[in-house]
């Protein structure tokens, strides 16, 4: 029963990106088109599921006072393999992330869900957590890059959706474009949340 | 081109056209979190220049000497990671024992430096070649960090400087907090699209 009710609750209640609003670096990044974000969401997600059951495994024996250097060094680790499958296996996808490949390190997702809920509950419970919170994070960013590259670039995951005579707002792909769809999409989600109540 | 011309160039660059904020989109939760007054924004910029500038370096020198003599350049990500961990807490010791109430004043945000995508952004970018296909060296790699510490710094205290004036002003319920920091920071963003027609 938990087991079901951590994994669901990333994906909507908890989403990681536009309710607790974490790891924002990588959404505004990566979101220019359906394909970036996916591959990122999924990256992410590997790197979520591996450390939160490892954490989870490792939460007894680790000191207490060590234990932000430990779970750094463990997510370093596991952003290292899916860095290096990467390159080896869709060159392609890897050159696109470039950076933000890394920089999964750092995103602060990931250290959360290892302070806020590995380190306290069992491997099973973790595990679906991180996949939960993955998943979220990966309809998240989709739903970023849909709106961007339907409107940048008038594709959805490189198909064609809009009329060849459709000029793209070129913006939505660019920088300034990110910053605005994401303050927009948290706008609406607030309003949404307004009404709710 | 000249060291001093070089210099400018670099500088131009790293604070106007390619700044770590509003086109690399790194280090956006100090950005969004620490910018509501001025005195905690410009002690958060100061130590994100220091760590920056120090990280740059030290993780330059590790990848040169250690990592690539050694064939373990796989393992940067993590040995720059430790790196980085290791100056924060010794700035937050540094900042805690010299400067009490800038200390209460960053919180949480003074050993977040260490998450903050800005400086292992900074630390990777020094080692990824160039268009041209070359390096940085030691003493421009460290610029680099500093010059890019400096460019995150300066839209910092340009967002505090607009959101303390932000704050008079009588805003939509939906839109308070996150999403109007968002929208300012794409506004500001669109006008730093402007220096990218520099020709330099």
């Amino acid at each position: 029963m938990s087991f079901i009710k951590e994994l669901t609750k990333g994906i909507i209640k908890e989403n990681p990106t536009f309710v607790i609003v974490l790891g924002m670096c990588p959404t505004l990044a990566t979101s220019t088109s359906v394909n970036n974000a996916v591959g990122m969401g999924v990256a992410a997600t590997f790197v979520l599921v591996c450390s939160n059951i490892l954490i989870s495994l490792i939460k007894n024996i680790t000191p207490d006072k060590i234990r932000i250097p430990v779970y750094v060094v463990v997510i370093a680790a596991f952003v290292s393999v899916v860095d290096m499958v990467m390159a080896a296996f869709i060159p392609d996808l890897h050159k696109e992330l470039g950076l933000f490949i890394p920089l999964i390190v750092v995103n602060c997702i990931i250290l959360g869900r290892a302070e806020a809920f590995a380190n306290k509950n069992n491997v099973l419970n973790s595990m679906a957590d991180g996949i939960g919170m993955g998943l979220g994070f990966t309809l998240s960013l989709s739903v970023m890059a849909t709106f961007r590259e339907i409107l940048g670039n008038g594709t959805w995951a490189g198909m064609r959706v809009m009329p060849h005579s459709y000029n793209p707002m070129l913006i939505a792909i660019l920088a300034p474009g990110a910053f605005f769809t994401l303050g927009l999409l948290m706008a609406t989600i607030n309003l949404l949340k307004g009404r709710k109540q | 081109m000249n060291f001093l011309g070089q210099l400018f160039v670099m500088a131009v660059s790293a604070i106007f056209i390619q700044n770590f904020v509003l086109s690399w989109f790194l280090g956006l939760c100090p950005y969004l979190g620490v910018s509501k007054k001025m005195d905690s924004a410009f002690g958060m910029g100061m130590a994100v220049i220091f760590v920056m500038t120090m990280a740059s370096a030290i993780c330059f020198l590790i990848y040169k000497y250690l990592l690539v003599p050694y064939g373990l350049t796989y393992l940067s990500t993590l040995a720059f990671i430790l790196t980085i961990a290791a100056l924060v807490q010794f700035v937050e010791m540094v900042i805690q024992k010299n400067a009490p109430a800038l200390y209460k004043a960053l919180g949480v945000y003074l050993p977040l430096i260490t998450t903050n995508c800005a400086v292992l952004g900074v630390a990777i970018l020094n080692i990824t070649p160039l268009a041209d296909g070359s390096t940085y060296n030691f003493l421009f790699a460290t610029l680099n960090g500093f010059l890019s510490g400096v460019g995150f710094t300066f839209v910092l205290l340009a967002m505090a400087g607009i959101r303390q004036r932000l704050e008079l002003v009588d805003m939509p319920k939906s839109m308070e907090g996150f999403a109007s920091g968002m929208i300012l920071a794409g506004t500001m963003a669109l006008a730093f699209y402007g220096f990218m027609g520099l020709k330099i």
